[in-house]
């Protein structure tokens, strides 16, 4: 099976679902990373983010079930109620382990685990949130050799967890808008 | 913070440690998925304020920390009917099919501190197919066994069990099956009569009963491909010829060759059926 040898994760709070569809709309036809995002959701209210995306982009957005292979190509969204990570075989697994600044699916969970196996092949964008996740998961994806960008907090519509994330990880990369848009129009 | 930062564990050492508790403990955490354990592991070293090598020497020289580590590494998340919808699917399209067996028997394999069980019970009972059913609860991690046993649960939580249980499409109160007292509540004797709860390892242990029922709800997220492949034959083994197995929500069968002896009964909730 053909695995991704790129991952690109993405992890946002309140806030973020607007930028998010801008930058799945700007993503070119075909690229060769995989894109992995997780979006703070409760699991009591089933929501239809990858029904609606998949309609709307035209091309697949899964939600992956324990071990599925990570593809190219592909934008996967974590599930509701359940961590998502990344396995070193190139699958990813979920759990239901404890909750991470009160989220499960945590944005730490992924990006520490995928920063793990893909290291300098694993590009991290923090985004707008209201609570502190993700601010581990951006240092440890630096850590083992990745990119990390987060968004600025003056274009964030709730700037808590970009600052936050900002002060915990000085000299990190801060993008506006518009250059984390560009960056996914030109992905490969 | 510096020392949580250069404390990180890698898949080396996590490999190092589970070959440890391997060799001096009946306890294999080999087919665990690495990810998960890994941060499990990280998760103890952090609370204890571990390094590696104390770890290994708790491991090794720590009366009771063997069983320690298995029973903080396993995961114990679990609420009474909780994803209402699957207990509708059972009334549906599960119960509907137990009722033509004479005797029922059912295991809840992973069952943690026996909510899940309870919930079942009180299924049964308001099909009224209870009396002539017993439910086994196994669980590897002997702590929430005890938990189980003793059916109190701090009366908190009834609030969303309450929630669940009314999202399960019943006319009933889950009041109707508890007794509340100060701060705790227990479940109803008749509720607990059925039941029996025992250690059981599924990366270890073997066929114990034959089954009409087994539920295994996010437990084999926790497993590698191959010790899913052994849980899988231990499960069909277990059933009896068109018994039921459900699995969790992000659990799938696909992966594996003997998803052909099965047929989906409910593609939503992962439940199947043994047909050959």
């Amino acid at each position: 099976m053909n695995k991704a040898k790129d991952i690109v994760l993405i992890g946002g709070s309140a806030g973020s679902y607007t930028l998010i569809v801008q930058i799945l709309e700007a993503l070119p036809q075909r690229f060769d990373a995989a894109i992995a995002i997780v979006i703070h959701r409760n699991p009591r209210f089933t929501t239809k983010i990858e029904e609606t995306l998949s309609i709307k982009l035209r091309r697949s957005v899964i939600q992956p079930r324990d071990k599925t292979a990570i593809a190219p190509n592909i934008i996967y969204f974590a599930g509701p109620g359940y961590h998502l990570l990344v396995e070193p075989d190139w699958t990813f697994s979920v759990d239901v382990s404890e909750r991470i600044h009160f989220s499960r699916p945590s944005i730490d969970v992924l990006f520490d685990t995928a920063a793990e196996v893909y290291q300098d092949r694993c590009t991290a964008f923090l985004l707008s949130g209201a609570n502190q996740d993700g601010a581990d998961g951006i240092r440890r994806v630096r850590e083992m050799g990745g990119k990390a960008i987060i968004q600025s907090p003056d274009d964030a519509l709730i700037a808590t967890m970009p600052t936050y994330a900002i002060q915990a990880n000085a000299e990190s990369d801060v993008y506006d808008d518009q250059q984390i848009i560009s960056f996914f129009r030109k992905l490969t | 913070m510096a020392k949580l930062i250069s404390s990180h564990i890698t898949f080396q050492e996590l490999q190092d440690i589970v070959e440890l508790l391997g060799k001096v403990s009946g306890f294999d955490l080999s087919g665990y998925s690495k990810s998960s354990l890994k941060r499990r592991i990280q998760r103890i070293l952090d609370l204890e304020q571990m390094d590696v090598v104390d770890l290994k020497n708790a491991i090794v020289n720590v009366e009771g920390f063997q069983t320690y580590l298995i029973n903080e590494v396993t995961v114990n998340v679990t609420e009474m009917f909780r994803d209402p919808r699957y207990y509708m699917a059972l009334r549906g399209d599960v119960l509907p099919y137990l009722e033509t067996f004479p005797r029922l028997k059912l295991w809840s394999a992973g069952c943690s501190t026996g909510e899940e069980v309870y919930s079942l019970a009180i299924v049964l009972a308001e099909a009224d197919l209870y009396k002539r059913s017993f439910i086994y609860g196994t669980d590897v991690n002997s702590n929430v066994l005890e938990t189980a046993k003793k059916a109190i649960y701090p009366l908190k939580r009834f609030k969303i069990y309450s929630e669940n249980y009314n999202a399960t499409g019943t006319c009933n109160s889950l009041s109707d099956y508890y007794t509340a007292m100060y701060d705790a509540a227990i479940i109803r004797a008749d509720i607990r009569k059925n039941v029996l709860f025992s250690q059981h390892n599924l990366a270890t242990d073997y066929v114990f009963n034959e089954f009409q029922f087994i539920s295994c709800r996010n437990v084999l997220i926790y497993f590698d491909l191959e010790l899913q492949r052994r849980v899988f034959q231990l499960f069909y083994e277990s059933l009896s010829e068109f018994g039921f197995l459900c699995l969790g929500a992000k659990e799938t069968m696909v992966n594996h060759e003997i998803r052909s002896k099965f047929k989906v009964v409910n593609k939503e909730f992962n439940i199947y059926q043994k047909i050959k």
